[in-house]
Order: C-alpha cells, then structure tokens, then sequence
C-alpha cells in the first residue's frame, strides 16, 4: 500500500534514473521494515524451570508466542511459552568474565566438603 | 589485547573444545564463513519445502499427507532455527533473504531436481535426508554454539524423515510391478545427486583444512560420503532395489565400498543455476516473499496501532473504564 501511495505521488518516470535516487528494489525493501525479535523460553513441563529455547521474528507479542508454539513445540517440547523483544535483553560482556566470577574461586569454604569431620559423624 | 593475542587466544579455546558464543570475540573469517554456511544450510531448508509441497495435495493416503505436512513443517522450522543461528552473527533475516533472492548465497544443489513421481517422496526421505544427517550430525559438536544447538534439534527430527521415507520405498517395494518400477526409477535418480551432496572431493575442497582447524567441520567430505554409500549399499537389499552404479562392489581391503567416478560436471552445473528447476525454485521463493508483503506490513501497522493505544491507556491512568 505504502509502496503504491509512494508511487504514485513521487514515483514517477525519471526518479529512478536520478542519480542517488532510491532505486525500486530498495524503495522495497526499507518501506517494510523487519519485523522485531524475539527470545523464546520455554518451560518443558510443570515444575521445571522456562529454558532459553532460541529466537525468531514477530510483530508483536502475541504473534511471538503463536509462532514459537509453532516453530519451537511441535512435538510437545513444552506447557509454557515466554517471549521478550531481543533489545530488551542485557548480558554480561565475556571480557569482564574474569572480574566477574574470579572472586568466587578462592572461596571453597562455601561448598560443604571443605569441611573435614570425623567419619562417624551421621546424617550430616 | 592486539589481533595476534586474540587469535591465539581464540584458537585456544577450539583446542580445548570451548564453544564460542554470539558476545565472545572471533576472528572475522570465522565469522564470514559461518554466515555463509549457516545462511545456505537454511536456504536449503527454506527451498527444500519446494520439491516436496508438490506433493502434499497429491499424496496417496491420509496418513501419508499428514506426514508430508509434518516434515514439510519440520523444514521450515529448521530453516528458522538456523535463520537466527546466522543472526546472532551480525547478519539481518532480510539480507540473508535478499543474498538468497538475488542468487549471491547458494543451497543445497538437491533440490534443483524435479520431484516426477511419489516414489520420489521415499527416496527423498531416505537418501537425500539420509545424506543430510550423515552431513548435520558431526555439527552437533561445531564450535559455535547457536550453529551446534540448532544442528542438535534439526538432527533429533530428521530421523523421522528419513524412516518415513525408507518406509514409502518399502511399502512400493512390495507392491505391484509398476509399483517396483516406480521405487527402483526414484533410486536410480536420486542417486548420484545424494552423493554429490556431500560437496566437492577432499583434494578439490580448499576450504576445508580451515574449517577443520575451526572445528566448524569435524569430517571431510570424502569420509562422510564414503559412510553414506556404505550404509546405502546394505539398505538398498532390504527394498530388494539396486544402486545405479555398475563400480559398486565391496573391498575386503578397504572394508568400505568402492564406487564409481562422480560426474562433477553435473554438480557445476546446477551449483552454477543450471538444473533442471534452478529458475522454477527461486522464482517459487521470490513469489512467496513478494506476496507475503502486504501481510509483513498490515502486520506492523496493526502491532503499532495497538502500542499506541496502550501507550494512550497508560497515560490516562492505566484504568479501562467499563
């Protein structure tokens, strides 16, 4: 529709030929933006925990969980579907992995084996 | 950290079989050569609905139709996963598109051929398939993490594909004579095509070493072909059918099966868009895209219209009033 509106008003003979003008094909392409994506989780079933299960485009919410049904449930690979928009996704950057986890490695005192107790000591 | 130190840092982790992950740093090359296999290997989903879609409103059983559908559904999801593998890349869904309706990026070869019968939908399931898992399973273990977990849902379908298919050989296998024909003429021609899918021979292959150091690819293409007619050349007595090779014979020495020369002629042809169903393929792509676009942009002005009233909602207090 856009494309015919556009055509009609400025679209004709003699645009494409100027130069720097937008040619047809990419007039296409830019009046029909992608449609967003999204991250699909999905909870295998009821008692477990929503996994990351991949991605896929959608132009809005609701089209994003009928779409993972299809592409990610067919063969009842889940009960539950939770989508969120890619761009509100933050991760942690993997060159700070080291300052981020590093504190926790000298500190076996955390697990319950650093613990030295006597044998007969049960039920512990 | 300079390029060198990151290099090697990089290569590190592929010795040490660490998977690398969208955020991690990689050598650009890496980059471009997953883009590119990964963007074909969906391409070749995404056309491979083709050959097969012709034959769902014709399939011969109910049973039959609903699982053309299924695989024919199987595919497209596959593609998608590994759509937005490749985007995690750096690559948009539009461009990968774009490369696939302007003939830059290539698919699998296969699917330039013509589905003539329904034998057609056996042999495609058992050899065509067959050949994909022997080629996607050794993915599950690419050093890419996105490639490797798609590659890993994509290979948990793709056994139903192939058993469906060997299944539909079978079934006409025991048939009437035409029936017999008809399995016996789908093999003779799915054949040589199977075998050349497996891509170029190991000393015609220049990529290959690299990929190899990447573990991108786990296996050459000559050891993965050789597996294929290995397993095929047993198969085939179970249907009671022959493989159209007069070399075909087992060797003792080698304890695989040797084979005939492949005609690699044939495969620069079609590979270069000169099949028997090249144009007809991407003209049926480019179709679909082009009118789908109105469905792509109702699609948007509807979720905007309705952002916009919610948006209208919230700041009138966020109560709707009944």
């Amino acid at each position: 529709m856009q494309n015919l509106v556009r055509k009609n008003l400025y679209g004709d003979y003699g645009d494409k030929e100027m130069a720097g003008a937008a040619n047809d094909e990419q007039a296409k392409k830019s009046s029909v933006p992608e449609w967003p994506l999204w991250e699909v989780f999905i909870r295998s079933k009821q008692g477990l925990d929503h996994k990351h299960a991949g991605s896929l485009h959608a132009a809005d919410a609701k089209m994003a969980i009928e779409n993972a049904r299809d592409v990610y449930t067919r063969r009842q690979e889940g009960i539950s579907i939770w989508v969120v928009e890619s761009v509100y996704i933050h991760a942690s950057n993997p060159t700070d992995a080291e300052s981020l986890y590093d504190p926790a490695n000298d500190k076996v005192y955390r697990h319950p084996t650093f613990y030295d107790l006597p044998d007969e000591l049960k039920h512990m | 950290m300079d390029e060198t130190s990151l290099e090697q840092k990089f290569q590190e982790k592929i010795d040490n079989d660490v998977r690398i992950e969208p955020k991690d740093w990689m050598p650009a090359k890496y980059r471009q050569t997953l883009i590119r296999q990964i963007s074909q290997h969906a391409h070749s989903e995404i056309v491979g609905m083709l050959p097969e879609g012709n034959w769902i409103s014709r399939a011969p059983t109910l049973k039959r139709k609903a699982t053309l559908i299924a695989k024919v559904q199987d595919e497209a999801g596959h593609g998608l996963y590994l759509y937005s593998a490749a985007e995690t890349l750096g690559i948009t869904r539009d461009e990968m598109i774009e490369q696939l309706h302007s003939g830059k990026a290539k698919y699998s070869s296969i699917f330039n051929y013509p589905t003539l019968t329904w034998a057609d939908m056996g042999a495609i399931g058992w050899l065509v398939d067959g050949a994909a898992i022997i080629n996607q399973v050794p993915i599950c273990r690419c050093s890419h993490g996105p490639y490797a977990r798609a590659m890993v849902r994509i290979c948990k379908e793709e056994s139903f594909h192939q058993r469906q298919g060997f299944e539909i050989l079978l079934t006409l296998s025991k048939g009437s004579a035409a029936q017999k024909a008809m399995c016996q003429d789908a093999i003779s021609r799915w054949w040589w095509p199977s075998i050349m899918m497996f891509g170029p021979g190991d000393d015609a292959s220049p990529n290959s070493a690299q990929s190899m150091r990447w573990k991108i690819k786990r296996f050459s293409n000559d050891e993965l072909r050789q597996r294929f007619v290995d397993m095929c050349a047993e198969q085939v007595k179970i249907l009671g059918m022959t493989l159209p090779d007069p070399a075909l014979k087992w060797n003792e020495v080698t304890q695989h099966y040797d084979f005939g020369p492949i005609d690699w002629n044939e495969f620069k042809n079609v590979v270069n868009g000169n099949g028997p169903c090249n144009k007809e393929r991407l003209a049926a792509r480019i179709q679909a895209h082009e009118e789908g676009a109105w469905v792509r942009e109702a699609a948007i002005a509807y979720a905007e219209k309705q952002k916009q009233k919610t948006l209208s909602l919230n700041a009138s207090g966020g109560v709707a009033v009944s």
